[in-house]
């Protein structure tokens, strides 16, 4: 009796192990992966990134080359190894052979260099900015379509200190590869302008009290820049506000972005006149835009106006698929020559044109923004100005900027 | 209760097909042939990964089915061994990376685990039940984001990639199959040490004291000498495992020894069951194909949702585990030797 019920228990063991490798293979349908944060801090960039992969798949009827989109997600938590582990998942099991993702930083960085394991893998960059994921031993087969933290900040620094007149700035934002883009970006033209940048607080994604952070910003700034993502923004700014501080930000990328401006409570007062930069602008008036916009809300629990992150996703899936379109959907030789094409690729997005450079990074126009209420009472991103056509080295000759050296926590410095 | 565990080796010698049991003969050889029907995602993803944690939740196991000390800190333990590799070893973060070979940089990081095991052990024993769970928390939250801000030995946030499993005896480690049965054989020893280990006079004492530290304590034995000395296994094993890991994810960073997956481990062992040490392996294969498969299954928005409700189910229906489960519709307990638990009446 004991042993055919344990003969059972293996078998079942057997069954379970095996049953769900047995998948379905069909000839007429592309499978895209798409890598975004469903779970922790950054869950609701995640799942705006999510409906801009979507507006694009849309926008060409869920089909490339005349063969059916199939998407399949992978959730991580914005720490690199789960961005990995997800990657690898839809990569060695559901045989994806177009990885559009992932949203954050140091997730790029450690698919960039999963993606060096698995040569005859298309990876296409979501939203994730660090400057190293294509500065810095670049992997041949990783794309990045929507430029970097440090070339988002194209503007900022020079507008901040001629026309706000801010002469010193308070930098908090969180403690990784992405901020420390930022910062490197801001801080390139604000110091290089003559200002200068006397305390820099590093918070671990996910801090939930600022106290402390608050206490030790200097009294004497002018201004306090801010690149702090999601729940964090807001809880830091709530949190600034609560307490009194007085001092205007200038915000990094994802702080004034349309998942924190739709936030609750008393923000606004905080937040209005706020300036930043970004891939987009949501009073941008331009048509190709305004269409973007449109298609974006028939998405589920869209946003009055699609966030970076949206953006930064559906330019990525556009690319693929306008690849795929290219090459006539055929992947057979590994996908060597969709990449081949994918280099070349240079198309008109929502947001002007983009093309790639030598290590595979996008050339796009940048948009200076400052935060203003609309006619129904919404946070929106008025646009100031647009700096066209940005490189990776924000136009700095590309040996000079490599000596300027990788981003960290201390570099720049301008105290 | 001890009695039963000696009185099994008294009587008629048995051979050595009922001294194994007919369960293991046939788990070790669907193990052992497990790679010639499975691909490779479901060879190191799925099998790999699920004995990595089987052991890590194997140590917590020990400490909690013989000990009665229930641990948060075994996913910052085998995370010891896991920055250790990164930094004696080689990695190409450019930090540290010593690049010293695997041969000592894998006994050092799996000796280092064991050591600060212990140090937990010795913080944690004065206290009990609730009270240790709060220390070990606390320890593991204090790694964790002590690792995410210190850059100097931790490399902050990002921590460290690039970490290889060795190329020895002609064979690279992390290919699929091989990496399958290092895997493999690291797990049934452990599995096998602690089985061994819970029958031995250091087991039987340790579960006695789980049982009643005073009158252990009244009759002479060092009580607390014995759990810290169960925290220095527990530590050997977890360590292990946090080698593979590193070998496995080839990177390590905070997010690995976060406390989400340091009571990931606990959810696991508690899934499984925590009175036999097969338990621990059984959890595993549960959860990690639940967090693999999910998202598959109800879509990216709601399958953590899912996976709580599934791990509701099963602690609801059987307040022990899988294992309980499968106890309940056990007809007969059969009593060979192979099959101690912990109370040492058997399974």
């Amino acid at each position: 009796m004991s042993i055919t019920r344990r003969t059972l228990l293996a078998l079942s063991l057997a069954t379970g192990l095996v049953a769900p490798s047995i998948t379905m293979a069909q000839a007429e349908t592309v499978k895209i992966g798409l890598l975004a944060t469903f779970e922790g801090a950054f869950t609701v960039l995640g799942e705006d990134g999510e409906r801009g992969a979507m507006t694009a798949v849309e926008e060409f009827g869920g089909k490339a080359a005349g063969m059916d989109l199939e998407i399949i997600k992978g959730s991580s938590d914005a720490s690199p190894d789960s961005a990995v582990r997800a990657a690898r998942k839809l990569v060695e099991q559901d045989g994806v052979k177009i990885l559009v993702g992932p949203l954050s930083g140091d997730e790029g960085i450690a698919v960039k260099e999963y993606a060096k394991t698995q040569p005859d893998v298309t990876f296409i960059n979501g939203s994730s900015a660090a400057q190293d994921t294509t500065f810095r031993e670049p992997a041949e087969n990783f794309f990045r379509f929507s430029t970097d933290g440090a070339q988002w900040m194209a503007g900022l620094g020079t507008y901040a200190y001629n026309d706000k007149g801010y002469k010193t700035v308070a930098v908090v934002a969180e403690d990784y590869s992405f901020p420390y883009t930022q910062v490197f970006g801001f801080m390139a033209e604000f110091c290089k302008a003559g200002g200068t940048v006397p305390s820099k607080s590093w918070v671990p994604i996910g801090n939930k009290d600022y106290s402390s952070v608050i206490a030790a910003i200097p009294d004497e700034v002018d201004a306090i820049y801010v690149a702090l993502g999601g729940a964090d923004a807001v809880n830091f700014l709530s949190q600034y506000q609560q307490s009194g501080g007085q001092a205007p930000l200038i915000g990094g990328s994802i702080t004034v972005d349309q998942t924190v401006l739709t936030s609750k409570g008393k923000l606004r007062d905080v937040l209005i006149g706020t300036p930043a930069a970004g891939p987009t602008a949501d009073t941008n008036d331009s048509p190709e835009w305004t269409a973007f916009v449109e298609a974006y809300k028939k998405q589920p629990n869209a946003f009055p106006s699609p966030s970076l992150f949206a953006h930064a996703y559906y330019i990525g899936m556009k690319a693929a698929v306008l690849g795929l379109e290219e090459v006539g959907g055929d992947l057979s030789d590994g996908g060597a020559k969709y990449r081949e094409a994918l280099a070349k690729l240079s198309f008109d997005t929502p947001t002007g044109k983009v093309s790639l450079d030598a290590n595979r990074n996008a050339i796009a126009d940048i948009y200076l923004t400052e935060v203003t209420e609309d006619a129904d009472g919404n946070l929106i991103n008025k646009m100031i100005k647009v700096v066209e056509q940005v490189n990776q080295t924000l136009g700095i000759d590309e040996a000079e900027f490599r000596a300027l050296g990788a981003v960290s926590r201390e570099n720049p410095s301008c105290p | 209760m001890s009695n039963v565990a000696f009185s099994e080796t008294g009587p008629a010698r048995k051979n050595w097909v009922e001294r194994l049991g007919i369960g293991h003969i046939l788990l070790a050889l669907f193990l052992l042939i497990y790679p010639l029907i499975a691909s490779d995602f479901f060879l190191t993803t799925i099998g790999g990964y699920s004995m990595v944690l089987g052991m890590i939740a194997l140590s917590l196991m020990l400490l909690a089915g013989y000990g009665g000390m229930v641990s948060l800190a075994q996913m910052t333990i085998a995370g010891i061994a896991a920055y250790v590799i990164a930094i004696f070893g080689e990695n190409n973060s450019n930090v540290h990376g010593f690049g010293w070979p695997w041969w000592i940089a894998a006994p050092l990081g799996i000796f280092l685990a064991a050591v600060f095991s212990a140090l937990f052990g010795w913080i944690a024993v004065r206290t009990e039940g609730i009270y240790t769970i709060m220390i070990t928390l606390a320890i593991a939250t204090a790694a964790f984001y002590f690792a995410q801000q210190n850059y100097t030995l931790f490399n902050g946030f990002p921590g460290y990639s690039g970490l290889r499993a060795p190329e020895a005896f002609g064979v690279y480690w992390r290919e699929p199959v091989p990496f399958y049965y290092l895997c493999l054989s690291c797990a049934v020893i452990a599995y096998a040490a602690v089985l061994y280990g819970s029958r031995s006079t250091f087991g039987l004492t340790l579960q006695a004291i789980r049982d009643n530290p005073r009158r252990m304590r009244a009759i002479g034995y060092d009580v607390t000498a014995h759990k810290v000395f169960a925290w220095f296994l527990a530590g050997i094993i977890a360590g292990t495992a946090g080698v593979l890991l590193a070998w496995f994810n080839g990177r390590i960073s905070p997010g690995t020894i976060s406390v989400g997956p340091a009571i990931n481990i606990l959810i696991i062992a508690i899934i499984g069951g925590l009175r036999h040490p097969i338990g621990p392996f059984v959890g595993a294969v549960v959860v990690v194909l639940m967090q693999t498969f999910a998202i598959d299954i109800v879509g990216a928005e709601r399958f953590n949702t899912l996976i709580g409700l599934f791990f509701l189910v099963i602690v609801f229906i059987s307040p022990d585990g899988i294992l309980g489960l499968w106890d309940r519709f056990k007809p007969a307990p059969d009593r060979d030797s192979w099959h101690s638990r912990p109370d040492g009446t058997g399974v």
